[in-house]
């Protein structure tokens, strides 16, 4: 039990970091658009075109929020089948 | 001691940051010249193609292993999609490459890496098709080898393990975003001040934002470390087998 106790622990270590930002930097916007790096591309050179675009693009914010929440789901089902997985072979391994 | 001085000289320097905003992720498709986007994806060729027999070697020699192959894979998919604020003010995203590297090597990594990437470019448009091969690179090799190296090293030395992954995991998320500085640098050097100033631009987007969600991705593979050395610890012959 005593890893529980200090995986509990860790990751609420990884929360604070996560929410610190939000408490102590307010004004900022946190933004998530790609725009920040492309601007900075074109301000070191402007002449610069992008000369390939994407085929298709998530037609809104919150349908690519919900993509990637897709992605974070699948992975963490893997991870929990993993982990459910070892601990039933565990208690088998006692019986 | 020393990891502790380094974990502190890394909060003060994560406190001392004034607050900007700007974003670290993947290179945009399209923002990377033609012979540059090429020019990245020959440089993984090499790489990927390791890792491909690498992982035959494994599947062939102990198909327990595939369930901890899919584990590493997993873990990659879970916090590339993790988009985390950071107190620069900025939002940038973990890489997760950590976990499968010290599993399996950078060589399996890179493709693992790959493949996240890949699906991210189509499905998300996140990165790119043509920067792939630039992404594949900072994220699924020139991480994982700092991974490789910080782990090697740090496994010889008498540092605690967990400090050892700790380390190794956060050096490699941050390692992903100087590699991806540099890229940006190379490709588009400054009209005014060339490739430094470019460079110290693109650093000050890229690799300063990324300090505490580097961090925040050494503790959480260390807690994967933790899982698996318990049940490890604890379980039968099967689980000795997978891990």
């Amino acid at each position: 039990m005593k890893t529980l106790y200090k995986n509990i622990l860790l990751f609420l270590l990884v929360i604070f970091i996560a929410v610190s930002p939000l408490v102590f930097n307010k004004e900022a916007e946190f933004n998530g658009a790609d725009g920040e790096a492309e601007a900075m591309i074109g301000e070191v050179s402007p002449d610069y075109e992008p000369w390939f675009s994407g085929f298709w693009q998530p037609p809104s914010g919150e349908v690519e929020s919900a993509l990637f929440v897709l992605q974070a789901v699948l992975g963490s089902a893997f991870i929990f089948y993993f982990f459910g997985y070892l601990k039933g072979k565990r208690e088998k391994a006692y019986d | 001691m020393k990891m502790k001085k380094v974990l502190l000289f890394f909060s003060i320097l994560v406190i001392g940051l004034s607050p900007q905003v700007v974003e670290g992720m993947h290179i945009m498709e399209g923002f990377l010249p033609i012979q540059w986007a090429i020019g990245w994806f020959i440089v993984t060729i090499p790489f990927l193609i390791v890792g491909m027999k690498k992982i035959k070697e494994i599947l062939v020699e102990n198909p327990n292993k595939k369930v901890l192959l899919g584990l590493a894979a997993a873990f990659v998919f879970v916090l590339s999609a993790l988009k985390m604020p950071s107190i620069t003010g900025s939002s940038s995203h973990l890489t997760g490459t950590g976990l499968g590297t010290i599993l399996f090597g950078p060589g399996v990594m890179s493709v693992i890496g790959s493949i996240v990437l890949l699906f991210q470019a189509i499905l998300l448009a996140h990165g790119g098709l043509t920067t792939l091969g630039a992404n594949i690179f900072s994220m699924a090799i020139a991480g994982p080898l700092v991974v490789f190296t910080v782990y090697t090293l740090g496994k010889k030395s008498k540092i605690n393990k967990k400090w050892v992954i700790f380390m190794a995991a956060s050096l490699g998320n941050l390692a992903t975003y100087v590699v991806t500085a540099f890229q940006l640098a190379l490709a588009h050097p400054d009209v005014t001040s060339g490739f430094i100033g470019a460079l110290s631009k693109f650093l000050t987007i890229f690799a300063l934002t990324q300090i505490p969600l580097a961090i925040a991705e050494g503790i959480l593979t260390v807690i994967v470390f933790n899982l698996l050395e318990e049940y490890k610890k604890e379980g039968g012959e099967i689980i000795e087998d997978i891990i």
